[in-house]
């Protein structure tokens, strides 16, 4: 049974959101950031407390990283029994990950990289004048908080069309995620079933039948879990440049940016549309998930075997699939570049958040080795086409009959540009943070019943 | 420590796109990696590929008075094989080799194995397939494995880990060629062999 009333939203919800934005701070001592965290949770709410009906219209995440739980006064004991990856943080894991080269954390512009990075708050809002209202009221708590700093902060926005997400190249987004067993989520066609809440949530049984170790105490760390933050620039001129230069037509075009994701843009899988594009298909949740790969396409040919669908979610190609499943939040960010028009430069791209109850065992091996290994699938010579650390030496191969296609020095499409490791913790244990300065370690009485 | 000192350190070996499918033969530093390029696993440094590819060797002594669990697991893993033959597939393996042997009065179990995935990259896959096939009831039966595997996937991993004895020289006949691949000249070989049948008629 599923403690929904103190389980942050954002591991169960998907919210209606067209904008938002997250805020990165840092405190100087443990009043400050607990005083920020209290004048913050009553915006803060559980799965059980998030509608996304027409009244609801803002929604907020909390989440730390490793230093931040110790500046905000977590014992000793209590830091050290969280795992390695999460006390060492992102920038320290930059190899396991592939952020090397110009995806390195010396270049990330936000100062995820830095050490005194202590906290996120993440918010998304149904539309401008409600982000607005919430960036204004977070900015005047900043005044009264001199002690909680600005590391940096991003805008998201939707790209147009707006009816449907998708990327700034144009491909339809949240297509297929895992459904937590004892959620109100519906696992649709090929989705693989409700996973058991240990793959996602900490004190639940995971799909190894145990719950996942997780820190002590379990106040501050039942109903938690860990939010891989990836801040990636999409280079939209040189993805339609590469278009163009593999193919002539239109529709040519439309199937090499198919071949590099394994669906079309319309979100349409290859494996079941593989000569034309089926927009109906794409936007068809009970369809567009319903194929494997090992007797379908073996070797690739519709879907190719190195394509960013198939390494992130190898379906039936990969042995133990329910242990290395995410949780996918996150949003577009910077301005559309309209189709036509020569890249201006300026920043775009997703920012993004993984969410698991193991960074090392779900997060870091989708990066190192579906995303980052040359040789996945015997490749021999590629990484992941669309988020891969390339470095313009690798390369694509396309199967086709009677020979296939290879596509050398293949440039790349995304820089990393931030990335951090949080701690997300569970209602209670934001309670318990708050109040770690204060002689009761009960909640502050005046956030009972506090509502946004 | 003369000798220490003259062990290679910076590979002097050919890159495998120079010697794929030919004899190779690479001289690894003590310790196993070579300094110049050690890459960071997520389980700590990872073993350098060879001309086999991957590989491990795990050695342990065994809990004395316990040599039939083992022989009675080699019977199981036969049986279970022959009922299917994919059992292993996740492993991508050449070949695995299990030996018991003495050391003053002490027996060791060594287990070896060659195969063409990265086991630093795959360690929880790897050990997933060791608990399906029993290979844990075995190692239950070495000195210092963890008796709360089953719950600390961790502490097995690190069993693994600190059990393994890198090799300093690694030699093939045909070097960093994968098991699928010599399956897949195989099966060209048979098939042609069909079409030059039918050219026959």
């Amino acid at each position: 049974m599923l403690e929904l009333d103190d389980i942050q939203h954002i591991l169960l919800t998907r919210t209606p959101a067209l904008t938002g934005r997250y805020v990165f701070v840092s405190f100087a001592d443990a009043d400050c950031g607990q005083a920020w965290l209290k004048a913050l949770l009553p915006t803060v709410r559980s799965a059980a407390a998030v509608g996304v009906g027409e009244a609801d219209n803002s929604w907020v995440t909390i989440a730390f990283t490793w230093s931040g739980l110790a500046r905000l006064g977590v014992g000793p004991a209590a830091l050290a029994s969280f795992p390695d990856a999460f006390r060492q943080g992102m920038a320290a894991r930059a190899e396991v990950l592939g952020d090397t080269g110009r995806n390195g954390p010396e270049h990330w512009v936000d100062g995820t990289n830095r050490p005194d990075l202590h906290a996120i708050a993440i918010l998304f809002a149904r539309n401008d004048d409600e982000r607005q209202r919430c960036e204004a009221e977070h900015q005047l708590l900043l005044g009264r908080c001199p002690g909680v700093s600005l590391v940096s902060s991003l805008q998201l926005d939707a790209t147009p069309p707006y009816d449907y997400a998708h990327d700034h190249f144009g491909y339809r987004d949240r297509l297929s995620q895992p459904v937590i067993e004892g959620s109100e989520d519906v696992a649709y066609n090929g989705c693989g079933g409700p996973l058991k809440a240990g793959e996602f949530i900490l004190g639940y049984p995971d799909e190894s039948g145990q719950p996942y170790p997780m820190p002590a105490p379990e106040r501050l760390a039942r109903n938690g879990s860990y939010l891989a933050y990836r801040r990636l620039e999409e280079h939209v001129g040189a993805f339609r440049d590469f278009l163009a230069e593999h193919g002539e037509t239109a529709e040519e075009q439309e199937l090499i940016a198919a071949k590099l994701m394994g669906r079309w843009r319309s979100g349409a899988p290859l494996t079941l549309a593989p000569e034309q594009d089926d927009p109906a298909l794409g936007a068809d949740l009970e369809r567009c998930n319903d194929f494997n790969y090992k007797k379908e396409d073996p070797h690739g040919y519709a879907v190719p075997l190195g394509s960013h669908m198939r390494r992130m979610n190898p379906r039936d190609t990969a042995a133990n699939m329910n242990r290395r499943r995410m949780i996918r939040r996150g949003a577009t960010y910077g301005t559309h570049l309209p189709e036509g028009r020569p890249d201006d430069g300026e920043e775009r791209g997703i920012a993004a958040f993984v969410i698991c109850a193991s960074l090392v065992r779900q997060f870091e091996f989708a990066q190192n080795v579906w995303v980052n290994d040359r040789n996945f699938h015997e490749l021999g010579n590629e990484r992941d086409p669309i988020i891969g650390n390339q470095d313009g030496s690798l390369e694509y191969k396309i199967p086709k009959r009677p020979l296939r296609k290879k596509i050398t020095g293949l440039p790349a499409f995304t820089t990393v540009r931030g990335g951090a490791y949080f701690f997300l913790p569970g209602i209670k244990a934001l309670n318990h943070l708050a109040g770690l300065g204060d002689q009761a370690a009960a909640p502050a009485p005046a956030l009972q019943g506090a509502r946004a | 420590m003369t000798d220490v000192l003259e062990r290679p350190q910076v590979s002097k070996a050919l890159p495998p796109e120079q010697v794929k499918g030919r004899q190779s033969a690479v001289a690894i530093p003590a310790g196993g990696y070579f300094p110049d390029r050690v890459e960071q696993g997520r389980f700590g440094p990872v073993f350098p590929r060879t001309p086999l590819n991957y590989g491990f060797t795990i050695i342990a002594a065994i809990i004395p008075g316990r040599e039939e669990k083992f022989y009675e697991y080699a019977r199981n893993l036969e049986a279970a094989v022959a009922a299917t033959p994919g059992v292993l597939d996740v492993l991508k393996l050449h070949t695995l080799k299990w030996s018991l042997f003495d050391i003053k009065g002490e027996t060791y179990f060594m287990y070896q194995g060659v195969f063409d995935t990265d086991f630093d990259k795959y360690t929880e896959d790897a050990v997933n397939i060791f608990s399906a096939t029993g290979i844990d009831t075995v190692f239950e039966n070495l000195e210092g494995f963890p008796a709360d595997w089953k719950s600390n996937s961790e502490a097995f991993i690190r069993f693994v880990r600190e059990h393994h004895r890198p090799s300093f020289m690694e030699y093939a006949e045909y070097s960093y060629v994968s098991a699928k691949e010599v399956k897949s000249a195989l099966a060209v070989k048979h098939g042609l062999a069909g079409v030059l049948d039918n050219m026959q008629l």
